[in-house]
């Protein structure tokens, strides 16, 4: 018994170190002077903490615009998102039709369909309809890639609210849709930011169809990418970690709902 | 004013029977309750008097007006579900007042009426707290306080008492019943636990199978069972089945008719000194005032519950039989014929 639970402590310990090492180093890297990025070997407490590469990195010419590229396109992403994911979510959470199992596999499926074969024909179509290098562009193709994740979490979520309490809001005067904003939404709110959030950093963190996808109006990812080659080390490391960044507070914010979804909740 | 009127309703399910054409009255202000095992149908038809479930066919009526179609806030109806359905997120007045204030009822009248709901459940200092901070007890007083604020035409509760312990079942029963009275609305109400029936209604609908077995008062119920399910349903112990016709005499009843059944109430059964059934007690169970003896008479169980003295010891021979006028007769439908 007892080895078991050291077994898995140390399991767990060698898992979050191989996870979290690369993490540190970039987040060290980021606060080094530009000579230290290169030094070998490191310490993991450092000594000479400058600003220097992140002030390099937020003042080169295009970051901001990229930024702000990133977050308007993550934003389009979390809202359609949600729209779209929540009514999906509540009519499998509430409603019993044919096909719903083959519907919840087909969700899924759209993520095992690789990026890369979609690539041409969307670029190709893009361009036709006037998408091409556009906000609205990238953004639907991210809400493509964020919905399934947002239609189950949002399903599990109105799931785990009793169906009585919607049915004692119909009884007590509400048609279907107060019941649902008054009672159902309420409840689910939560759990919906969190699912909101994910999809936000679902985009932010989207490298592919955002450089195949823009020229012009480059996200931060695809800016980096694309500036990757010519870019001394320090530039990359500033630049990974303000991606990183958003992912990190997004679990820190979500990870109730994340250890209850797996129904390890320490509530 | 908001009698009820169920007309030819049938429901199914995939395929599944689950109401086979339920016809069933409830006069203004009586107290109606549904009595079945699980799976008999009480619930789904409830459900379709609420309008949360649709019926195969059929019409609803309360009062004059023809229910079928309308959703549930069209019908001035009120319910008290089984796991109290208290909104988690709204403080009790806010739950309480929830039903007024969808119907835009002036708020001078809402919280009117909350204090008068509160009042009547013994909630009033609860009001400002959360459905979390209320124990099981709590939750379902503020269930009925929410059902009763809105002056319904009609109130269902669905088994509202089966989540409390023993103890708290018995009080807010007593309670319920009290309540209920003075409130004087036409009432549903549907159990699992004909204890619960039995005190509580002014008319028990006994389901079985999808189908109302039986339809009358309590004590009708009781003493002349419509078929062996409800005489095997209701009391407890329940009803014994003699099908052996030499016991049957043994125990001095003669059938009308050869090859029926004889029901017989556990306390309709005496010990006699002679010249009755020989049995042997097997069990005997002391419940305090009675005691409650298991014994078989030829190759059937035969269940007596008499008076506490004199004590009956396990193994001791017993003389049994019938009191006089206290038997019922079952065909091979297991329909009371006599």
């Amino acid at each position: 018994m007892r080895n078991t639970s050291r077994f898995v402590t140390a399991s767990a310990l060698l898992v979050s170190v191989c996870w979290l090492v690369p993490i540190v180093l970039i987040g060290l890297s980021a606060f080094l002077p530009r000579e230290a990025v290169s030094a070998w070997p490191k310490s993991l407490v450092p000594s000479n903490l400058s600003l220097d590469t992140m002030r390099f990195f937020v003042t080169y010419a295009g970051v901001w615009q990229s930024v702000l590229n990133s977050v308007v396109v993550a934003a389009l992403t979390m809202v359609f998102a949600v729209l779209l994911g929540a009514p999906a979510g509540y009519a499998l959470a509430r409603y019993d039709f044919k096909g719903q199992t083959v519907y919840r596999l087909l969700i899924v499926m759209t993520r095992a369909f690789p990026l890369a074969i979609l690539a041409l024909p969307l670029v190709t179509r893009f361009i036709s309809v006037g998408l091409y290098d556009t906000h609205l562009g990238v953004a639907l193709v991210h809400t493509a890639l964020a919905l399934p994740f947002s239609i189950l979490v949002s399903s599990s979520l109105f799931m785990g609210i009793p169906r009585e309490l919607e049915e004692a809001a119909w009884t007590l005067g509400c048609n279907r849709v107060q019941a649902f904003m008054k009672v159902v939404l309420p409840l689910a709110l939560p759990g919906m930011a969190a699912t909101m959030i994910f999809s936000f950093v679902i985009s932010w963190n989207e490298v592919f169809s955002a450089s195949v996808l823009t020229l012009n109006n480059r996200t931060l990812t695809a800016f980096l990418f694309a500036s990757l080659e010519e870019s001394p080390l320090h530039f990359r490391f500033a630049g990974g970690f303000f991606l990183i960044l958003p992912s990190m507070l997004f679990i820190f914010v979500v990870r109730k709902y994340l250890f209850s979804m797996w129904g390890i909740s320490n509530r | 004013m908001s009698a009820i009127s169920i007309r030819s309703i049938r429901k199914e399910f995939k395929g599944h029977q689950a109401l086979k054409s339920i016809s069933l009255e409830v006069r203004d202000q009586e107290f109606c309750v549904l009595l079945g095992p699980s799976g008999c149908g009480k619930t789904t038809l409830m459900r379709i008097i609420a309008g949360l479930e649709t019926q195969t066919s059929g019409d609803v009526f309360i009062g004059e007006r023809c229910m079928n179609g309308l959703p549930p806030r069209e019908r001035n109806i009120a319910m008290v579900f089984q796991n109290y359905a208290v909104f988690p997120h709204m403080t009790i007045g806010e739950n309480i007042g929830f039903g007024l204030r969808m119907k835009k009822a002036p708020e001078a009248r809402v919280r009117q009426q909350v204090e008068r709901a509160a009042s009547l459940m013994h909630i009033e200092h609860l009001l400002g707290r959360y459905a979390g901070q209320l124990s099981g007890g709590q939750r379902q007083r503020v269930a009925v306080a929410r059902a009763l604020a809105v002056e319904p035409d009609v109130l269902l509760m669905d088994e509202p008492l089966s989540n409390l312990d023993a103890l708290l079942r018995l009080e807010m029963r007593s309670e319920l019943k009290g309540l209920l009275r003075d409130i004087q609305t036409t009432t549903i109400y549907v159990t699992h636990d004909q204890t619960e029936a039995m005190s509580l209604a002014d008319r028990i609908a006994v389901m079985n199978g999808g189908e109302i077995v039986q339809y009358d008062t309590p004590p009708v119920v009781y003493d002349t069972p419509a078929d062996q399910f409800v005489g095997g349903f209701i009391g407890n112990p329940p009803m014994n089945f003699i099908t052996d016709a030499a016991v049957q005499q043994a125990l001095g009843c003669s059938p009308p008719a050869p090859g029926l059944t004889l029901g017989l109430r556990p306390e309709s059964v005496e010990l006699v000194a002679q010249g009755g059934l020989a049995v042997q007690a097997k069990v005997v169970e002391m419940l305090g005032a009675s005691q409650q003896i298991n014994t078989l008479a030829g190759t059937e169980l035969l269940r007596i519950s008499t008076a506490a003295q004199p004590t009956v010891l396990p193994a001791q021979p017993l003389q049994v039989r019938a009191k006089p006028g206290a038997e019922r007769w079952y065909d091979h439908n297991k329909k009371r014929v006599a």
